[in-house]
């Protein structure tokens, strides 16, 4: 649709378009380079946590980042700070909230970082407007490097390695890594990892969102390798397929897992799962609320900068009891 | 309404067909983008104090920027009549050829971007051309596209790289000034403009200025209208749809080099699910799905609105449970404003 009335005047804003967009261009003038200098830190000084923000890259209704969330609410509520919780998968619009997070003002920033470059430039924006920040689950190597007071996770390659001796230790040969988000960093450090603690390995590419093809895919790798005598799932929801998937193939092979649900639970009282790696994520939601209130309250640093390590802990036959009702309630 | 007239249309009208200004108001695709828009920056800055504070709406016009580029070159493109679903995945292609050519094998920046454009206009020539030549809806055509671009995306990044990740870029040539370019920030006091604002105005600028007062914003309309009609009164139907294609791949690189330099690194599954936001952004802008009608201005309109809502949602502090159930009603509204302004501008024509 083209209305008349846009005629009178066009003329000279076409010529005059070029010049303004020229002009403005031209105005922009700090390059995205030129802040690579360490974060200027802000003056520290005594005073309240009112309110936090927890920026991570999870997506919505995810069982693992729900148990974060939970974690850092109750640690909320308890210390009387207020918690906002947000997450997006995409790294730009990560980035977004945590600007966001800085434009609110809020008293002390918890971020996830499965892609610390991108989150670089937001991360270091905050900790110059005085925002103390916590990076939980992934970015250990970055967190102190960006000005980051502590963090709180699990090395993802450590803990694949473990995962991946503990099948060797089970005298197991050939193992299936499975693989469910296929731009996830975290997922393929743990399959890296467990490769290299196990031995001879193959990755297999599955969609999380997607049951059905998870347990066809995984049954078809064991169906037409029958070799395959250990499966190693990345996340809980997986590991459930895994045990069906097993099962109707008739393959012999012994499951782990790292992560936990009820599925798991359950799967792990029956026998059917050898074990799952907990990196008790809980702690990951809460003890980030707790530092930053220490931070701010009374100018304490945990660790000293070192990573606070929240797994692996492996739950498997002798504590799965103990455990379940744990997970059942959201907490583990 | 229908713009097949539109293209054949005198430019002067009878006098006492003119209508008022209010009616000439009411009959713009935007003018309901932009009363949503409005409603919607109101609502924020009224309910939180932060929403409408410098940082503040440089938060939300950033979140918006890179979803109007696109927004644009959809429009234009619905407006012509067909959809492009493979425009997300675009951005995260370009951005990985780029990358890729830039870390991995050490070209200077700018060589690697001159690169990635020609990739990305061929693969919206190649896309255009299959949709003419076959005659198949643009929709299955570049669902196509968009699956194989995904696994291209995964399995090239992969392969050369081993992760699923490519950052490293800031170490290449050149990154300065290509940087400049499509990362800086302009600190105007406390608000901090990124530059993918500043190529969102002027896109949105240049759009509107093609759409409305060229032979070839005409030819859009008229191709989108009735093909068959374009056709009979000599519109080159085949080289319009062509070159909108090309349109959207083009702004899917500048998208991809805005992130890639901005972020400094580019995930192998980036983009997957923006397309849907594109064309939303697009119709809560006036652009109808059938074709032939609609605004560059409006859709830029909604992508502010899309990047307003987004933003204004955490700024209020409300459970992000709730989050996708509170922008699906806000858009929801905005669109029906939208059409209920539409209706009445219909009305007023006859």
């Amino acid at each position: 649709m083209r209305s008349p009335s846009v005629r009178s005047g066009g003329k000279r804003w076409r010529r005059l378009a070029p010049w303004i967009a020229a002009a403005a261009v031209l105005a922009a003038c700090s390059g995205p380079g030129s802040d690579q200098t360490t974060p200027a830190q802000a003056p520290v000084e005594v005073g309240k946590l009112n309110t936090v923000a927890v920026v991570t890259h999870g997506s919505p209704g995810d069982a693992f980042w729900n148990v974060v969330k939970n974690g850092a609410e109750a640690a909320g509520t308890q210390l009387g700070v207020r918690v906002e919780y947000n997450s997006s998968g995409d790294p730009g619009q990560q980035a977004k909230l945590i600007d966001n997070a800085v434009a609110q003002g809020v008293d002390g920033l918890v971020v996830s970082m499965a892609n610390p470059e991108a989150l670089r430039t937001s991360v270091e924006k905050a900790i110059s407007a005085g925002i103390p920040v916590v990076t939980i689950n992934s970015g250990e190597a970055e967190s102190v490097q960006f000005g980051a007071i502590g963090h709180v996770g699990q090395s993802e390659r450590q803990a694949g390695e473990a995962a991946g001796k503990r099948l060797a230790a089970a005298g197991k040969r050939k193992m299936l890594c499975v693989i469910h988000e296929a731009g996830n960093i975290g997922a393929n450090e743990r399959c890296a990892g467990a490769t290299q603690g196990f031995g001879t390995a193959v990755t297999l590419q599955v969609d999380i969102n997607n049951p059905t093809d998870v347990q066809a895919r995984i049954r078809g790798a064991l169906e037409s390798d029958p070799s395959i005598d250990a499966v190693l799932t990345l996340n809980s929801q997986i590991a459930a397929r895994a045990v069906d998937a097993v099962r109707e193939s008739k393959s012999k092979a012994g499951i782990a897992t790292f992560d936990l649900n009820d599925d798991v639970v359950a799967a792990i009282r029956a026998g059917t799962l050898l074990f799952a790696i907990d990196q008790q994520q809980y702690e990951q939601g809460y003890l980030p609320v707790v530092m930053l209130k220490l931070y701010r309250s009374n100018l304490n640093s945990v660790g000293g900068g070192l990573p606070v390590q929240t797994g692996p802990a492996f739950v498997d036959k002798t504590n799965v009891d103990v455990v379940a009702g744990l997970v059942a309630q959201g907490t583990r | 309404m229908s713009v097949a007239t539109t293209a054949s249309e005198p430019d002067t009208k009878p006098a006492g067909l003119r209508a008022s200004i209010l009616q000439r108001l009411i009959v713009r695709p935007e003018l309901g983008a932009f009363i949503g828009a409005l409603v919607v920056f109101l609502f924020f800055s009224i309910i939180t104090d932060k929403f409408f504070s410098a940082l503040g709406v440089s938060n939300w016009l950033d979140d918006a920027s890179t979803l109007g580029i696109m927004a644009v070159a959809v429009a234009l493109l619905m407006i012509g009549g067909e959809f492009d679903l493979s425009a997300g995945v675009m951005t995260a292609s370009t951005a990985l050829v780029t990358a890729l050519l830039a870390v991995n094998a050490g070209w200077n920046v700018w060589l690697a971007l001159a690169v990635s454009l020609v990739f990305a206009l061929a693969v919206g020539a190649l896309n255009g051309w299959v949709v003419m030549r076959t005659g198949l809806p643009s929709f299955i055509v570049t669902l196509g596209t968009f699956l194989a671009l995904q696994g291209l995306n995964l399995g090239v990044t992969r392969w050369i790289t081993g992760t699923v990740q490519v950052s490293g870029i800031r170490g290449a040539g050149g990154y300065q000034s290509a940087g400049w370019v499509f990362a800086s920030t302009t600190n105007i006091g406390d608000a901090h403009i990124q530059a993918s604002v500043v190529w969102w105005i002027v896109l949105t600028v240049l759009a509107g200025i093609v759409l409305v007062r060229t032979r070839f914003g005409n030819w859009i309309f008229a191709v989108g209208g009735s093909l068959p009609s374009a056709r009979a009164v000599g519109v080159p139907a085949a080289r319009t749809k062509i070159l909108l294609f090309m349109t959207t791949a083009f702004a899917g690189w500048v998208v991809g080099a805005c992130n890639l330099l901005r972020f400094s690194s580019v995930q192998a599954n980036q983009g997957v699910g923006l397309e849907f936001q594109y064309i939303i952004a697009a119709v809560i802008g006036g652009c109808l799905l059938t074709g032939g009608f609609g605004s560059v201005v409006g859709a830029a309109l909604g992508a502010l609105t899309f990047g307003m809502a987004r933003q204004g949602i955490v700024f209020a502090g409300w459970n992000s449970d709730w989050f996708m159930l509170f922008l699906g009603v806000l858009l929801l509204a905005a669109v029906l404003v939208n059409t209920a302004f539409k209706k009445r501008a219909e009305r007023v024509r006859r």
